[in-house]
């Protein structure tokens, strides 16, 4: 039986018709389960390494300089060597910490991370679980990944922990209403919050393009705040290096101090989709209504890559953000939320009501 | 046992232990944790009950809003060595007597109710309907309610300015 790379039901259409054959429902579902939850770790590993390297590179490239370049052709080896470095670094016990809570903060964090990366459509046919209220799931979930930064900060007993905590907390409490507003303008615009639907709704032209002034809006809204939700830099005041050493994760060390670390890429990761997804077309090739053949060709990449490629370039630009604005002063950083993205976040929802209603969008 | 029977019980025992871990633990914040952990378990009853919805909104209000909130609070005002004192005996009798009451009370009136089977098709909850009952008034419609629960929070956030504006001393 052949199968399309470009699309993918089929071949997952055969995976359960075989198990369930073999076995019985349940047995058929946890294997299942199975096989998705190791597809998400081996994933999870590949992007968490790519993404440290690109960092790096990326760093190395705008501060003129060459990035890691000893292990292997260009360095790509290096994470991987830091990696297993960090996998063996032992984990420092600490006498006066709440120990529950210390070790359970990581993996809250982390918990976070997979369910949202699990709604999120990859391709036609990779696609976990597809609710039909997808946006606000991936919303939900991704709100308490701040629970386990605030433990994390407390528990350690420390008061730089307990500072990078606070104010990452009180960051991240306050650009979620952006992101969740400007995710609102979207699906104002495609009148689903089914990620699928919302895929599929721009099969002939991106939401971006479709919904233009306010869907532009919305976006570079939703890139700041984003930035700011995942404690990246310009917004990294949670663990601000020159006054707090590292903020929250001070005294983590080893796989726990990984995984904080690995949940910060991938929530990076998580957003970057987010936008590709709701702005950008997710996995949809870029066509121009009216040039067929312009069209044909784009069909011939594969929905993977559309996907991929438009997630690489949404974190490109984060990490341009990163490495080229200074870090913001915590009140600046509120005003920022509740003086300007916030009034104009709102007015852009009105705005995009109008333009749905009056029919001005593409 | 079927595999909706299996996360039930693991479900509803995880309500039940931490429910308990969340009264009697004696520090604050394990128990603001431990709260955590019910609320995303009874969000996890949602979702098996199909209802999507109303589970994201669970893990979005109770799990990602509140708890976040008394997390908060318990972080600017509790330190790491305290711990509650243990009530005297007497309370913790009383408190005994009143829970197994409670817990007879709720279960008898359960096995009483006879549950009806019912075989209508699960459906899923789209969006627009809620939106559209959620602003009608009309049958099935929670104008009304909506609008009042608009008022008691604008009254709370009034009343919260009120109370945090400085006074001005002459």
């Amino acid at each position: 039986m052949a199968f399309s790379i470009y699309d993918l039901t089929a071949f997952n259409q055969s995976i359960h018709e075989a198990l369930v054959q073999n076995l019985s429902p349940f047995w058929a579902l946890i294997v299942e389960m199975t096989i998705i939850g190791l597809v998400f770790l081996l994933f999870y590993a590949i992007v968490g390494l790519f993404l440290v390297y690109a960092e790096r590179k990326i760093c190395g490239f705008i501060q003129n300089r060459v990035g890691p370049n000893r292990v292997g052709p260009y360095g790509i080896f290096q994470t991987i060597a830091d990696f297993i470095k960090l996998l063996m670094k032992e984990l420092i016990y600490i006498k006066n910490a709440d120990k529950f809570l210390f070790n359970l903060a990581p993996f809250i964090v982390i918990i976070a991370s997979f369910m949202a990366i699990a709604a999120i459509p990859f391709g036609l046919g990779l696609h976990a679980i597809d609710f039909n209220i997808g946006v606000l799931y991936v919303m939900a979930v991704s709100s308490l990944g701040v629970i386990g930064i605030l433990l994390a900060g407390w528990s350690s007993n420390n008061k730089y922990s307990l500072i990078g905590a606070m104010r990452s907390g009180a960051q991240i409490v306050s650009y979620e209403l952006s992101i969740g507003l400007s995710l609102v303008t979207i699906v104002i615009l495609s009148g689903s919050m089914q990620l699928s639907t919302i895929v599929e709704q721009q099969r002939n032209c991106w939401f971006i393009f479709s919904g233009h002034i306010p869907a532009f809006i919305a976006f570079v809204i939703f890139l700041i705040a984003s930035t700011a939700e995942t404690n990246r830099g310009p917004f990294d005041l949670a663990e601000a290096e020159s006054e707090l050493t590292a903020g929250f994760h001070t005294e983590y060390s080893g796989i726990k101090f990984a995984f904080f670390f690995l949940a910060e890429y991938m929530n990076m990761f998580i957003v970057a989709s987010m936008a590709a997804t709701l702005f950008w077309g997710g996995w949809m090739p870029f066509h121009i209504p009216g040039l067929t053949s312009f069209n044909h060709v784009m069909d011939f990449i594969p929905p993977f890559f559309w996907y991929m490629g438009k997630t690489m370039v949404v974190i490109f630009l984060m990490m341009w953000f990163k490495w080229t604005f200074p870090r913001l002063r915590i009140d600046q950083l509120l005003k920022l939320e509740w003086k300007f993205l916030l009034p104009i976040n709102l007015f852009n929802i009105v705005l995009m009501a109008l333009v749905v209603l009056m029919g001005w969008h593409l | 046992m079927t595999g909706n029977q299996i996360m039930f019980i693991l479900f509803s025992l995880m309500i039940i232990v931490f429910s308990v871990l969340t009264v009697t633990s004696r520090k604050i914040l394990r128990a603001a944790t431990f709260l955590l952990f019910v609320l995303v378990a009874t969000s996890a009853l949602y979702f098996m009950l199909n209802y999507q919805f109303l589970a994201a909104v669970q893990l979005t209000l109770y799990a990602g809003g509140i708890v976040v909130l008394i997390i908060f609070s318990i972080l600017l005002t509790s330190h790491i060595g305290e711990k509650f004192e243990s009530p005297a005996l007497l309370k913790k009798v009383y408190a005994g007597i009143a829970v197994v009451a409670g817990t007879v009370l709720v279960i008898t009136t359960i096995l009483s109710y006879t549950f009806q089977n019912n075989n209508s098709v699960p459906r899923s909850v789209d969006m627009t309907t809620i939106g559209t009952d959620l602003m009608s008034y009309g049958d099935n419609g929670y104008a009304l309610p909506f609008e009042v629960i608009s008022i008691l929070l604008l009254a709370a956030m009034i009343a919260a300015i009120v109370v945090a504006k400085k006074i001005k001393t002459k």
